[in-house]
């Protein structure tokens, strides 16, 4: 784990004369301060640190799925995050923009303009009011995107909370809440997320979206849960939480600051394989109507739109399910690649 | 092993009432009524309904008239769809979802486990490659997209398969809903077996048979995939959780009358006695084979003991 680099640090600090005798030892005072490790001293050699992240690090660039995934990740956000904005800029389409020429609110292939020939100002061709798909698959991968990210969140503050608590309080209490667990794993409850979606949708475009967020994030935290009790409750029986303990730390604190924050590693992974789950579940809430309304649009209800003219017009389908598949899988090739690379390290623990 | 299941039989029904409790809260606490969908209606029009399905009773009298209801399983009639009760549209709708999940995660259990084990057997040659690219590919393709993406192929261009239609068993409508229900599982099957075949294949007791010059087929069948399909037994029953959700969308895309289509139009209809009649009968359901499930990861794998 340590890279040693052989450089002799202190120019006096001749080898011993037989392999026996101890090395004369000369710290001048001018070093005494730039000594960082015992053993650079007796052998000489600078050995320069490197920690657990930066190991992981590398250990995922070796993995050319995981990085080709990561790769993928980063270009569809990027082009997410400021796609929208340039399309305005650059011709005026955005996800809401209808023509007013009566002639261009048609669905256009891709590369086609009215009259049948090429042109380039649709390159993933328009709906049926005449909106420019892929700016509405940019916008929608804004939404998308901003949906799993912000339930995931919560998702993770439900499941770590709940089950460092468990881990921590152990016997009955532990016993219980983790029965609660396991009962609701085995409940398809996003039915009742189906209702409420149905019933009570919210009034404002935001409110609909902080709707989701917690909907999406109350299905998705019992795994979370389960994970960082176990690591929680591996963790509890060590030195520095007796060393809390005794000093008097309150419960809370010694949960919140001092087991959670080492609980990081799996923590981290499993919520990279969160993300897509949890896009997928919005997506499907969007297909049948429940989740992101119009005049919002995400991946999911473009692709209920498409499959409505699906036999006439496939490309209105295509393009959203192609852009959406392409994510999910890099997703969980990063999500797989970061599991791989945290995974020995964590073991080591 | 009597008592784990006796605890776990009792405990279904508190677990319904908790179920039906929440969802017809929601119903009640939705704004709006079944009648206010279409058109205002005349006030006396209005009251005549009230009356007559008891909504102007306080909210405890209606609670536990349903409560009472779901005791006799009469859940009373639908209110969208006239005339016909709760457990006609039940008794309906139920093969055909049933149908469709059974042919869907055979078929997903007979490719997924044939695939994992072949992963196993033949770990990083190109087969184990390229079936866990394809599982992941199953995992990342959402059925919604899935599903008429393969209608497009085999229903509308080669004109191979019927788009829309269902037929009963063996027929051809079943094939592509049941195909795009399976995709998602038999990728899933396919990583747990191959893992779980991983680990079984490097115990001692696989050693030793091989030892004894056991075939590699024998050596597979008789021994090796018992254990390795202890993942893929105790993730039948989360995975009933996700079918049913997942037969929601399929029933959509395909339009097959099934428990999934009924539901969702009952909750866009804001019909209660269908909403709580179906969730009612898939909560039991999923409770129920959770159990069974339960049971035979107990039977299958001597270790573990109740």
């Amino acid at each position: 784990m340590t890279r040693a680099r052989k450089r002799n640090v202190l120019k006096d600090n001749q080898p011993p004369a037989t392999p026996h005798d101890p090395p004369d030892l000369h710290i001048g005072h001018e070093y005494a301060f730039a000594v960082k490790d015992v053993r650079e001293v007796i052998t000489g050699e600078v050995i320069a640190g490197t920690s657990l992240w930066r190991d992981a690090w590398r250990r995922l660039l070796k993995n050319k799925l995981a990085v080709l995934g990561m790769i993928i990740v980063i270009v569809i956000v990027i082009a997410a995050l400021i796609g929208p904005a340039i399309i305005k800029g650059a011709t005026g389409y955005s996800y809401d923009f209808i023509p007013k020429d009566q002639a261009l609110t048609k669905s256009f292939p891709p590369f086609r303009g009215p009259g049948g020939e090429f042109s380039g100002t649709h390159p993933m061709g328009t709906d049926n009011a005449g909106r420019d798909i892929f700016a509405r698959v940019l916008s929608g991968g804004q939404i998308s995107l901003m949906v799993a990210l912000i339930a995931t969140l919560v998702s993770l503050v439900i499941g770590v909370s709940y089950g460092a608590t468990a881990g921590y309080l152990g016997g009955q209490i532990d016993d219980l809440m983790m029965r609660v667990v396991d009962v609701l794993y085995s409940l398809p409850y996003v039915i009742i997320v189906i209702v409420l979606l149905a019933l009570l949708p919210a009034k404002t475009p935001t409110g609909q979206l902080a709707q989701l967020f917690l909907a999406l994030g109350a299905v998705s935290w019992l795994t979370m849960a389960r994970i960082v009790r176990g690591q929680v409750m591996s963790l509890k029986n060590q030195e520095f939480i007796l060393a809390a303990r005794a000093t008097g730390v309150s419960t809370p604190k010694i949960i919140f600051r001092h087991l959670v924050p080492n609980t990081l590693g799996p923590v981290i992974v499993y919520a990279t394989l969160t993300v897509p789950t949890v896009m997928l579940s919005e997506a499907f809430l969007s297909f049948l109507g429940l989740g992101v309304r119009p005049p919002r649009v995400s991946w999911g209800s473009l692709a209920a739109d498409g499959a409505q003219n699906l036999a006439i017009y496939p490309w209105q389908l295509i393009f959203p399910g192609i852009t959406m598949a392409l994510m999910l899988f890099s997703l969980n090739f990063l999500g797989d690649g970061l599991r791989d690379a945290l995974d020995p390290q964590m073991r080591k623990d | 092993m009597l008592r784990f299941i006796i605890r776990r039989v009792v405990i279904i029904i508190p677990m319904l009432l908790i179920i039906v409790s929440i969802t017809w809260g929601l119903i009640r606490l939705a704004p709006g009524n079944f009648y206010t969908q279409e058109k205002k209606l005349a006030p006396a029009l209005e009251q005549n309904l009230r009356d007559k399905y008891g909504l102007d009773k306080p909210w405890y009298v209606q609670y536990r008239k349903v409560l009472w209801n779901m005791a006799r399983f009469d859940f009373g009639n639908s209110l969208k769809y006239e005339g016909q009760s709760v457990n006609q549209i039940l008794f309906r709708a139920l093969p055909v979802s049933a149908t469709l999940g059974l042919c869907a995660y055979l078929f997903a259990l007979a490719v997924g486990i044939t695939t994992g084990t072949l992963a196993a057997l033949r770990q990083n040659s190109w087969i184990d490659y390229a079936s866990m690219a394809l599982a992941m590919l199953g995992i990342s393709i959402p059925n919604f997209v899935l599903g008429p993406l393969l209608a497009l192929l085999f229903a509308l261009t080669l004109f191979w398969l019927p788009p829309a239609l269902w037929d009963g068993f063996p027929s051809r409508s079943i094939v592509l809903p049941s195909l795009t229900l399976s995709a998602l599982y038999i990728a899933y099957i396919a990583r747990l077996t191959r893992s779980g075949m991983l680990e079984v294949l490097r115990s001692d007791y696989i050693r030793t048979a091989r030892a004894k010059g056991l075939s590699e087929s024998q050596v597979v069948f008789r021994h090796a995939l018992r254990g390795g399909l202890l993942p893929v037994v105790s993730f039948s029953g989360p995975a009933l959780a996700f079918l049913i959700t997942g037969t929601v969308v399929v029933e959509r895309v395909f339009a097959l009358p099934g428990l999934g289509n009924y539901f969702i139009n009952a909750c866009f209809n804001r019909d209660e006695p269908l909403i709580i009649g179906i969730v009612a009968f898939i909560a039991v359901a999923v409770l129920v084979f959770n159990l069974l499930v339960d049971i035979s990861y107990g039977l299958i794998d001597p270790r573990i003991r109740y």
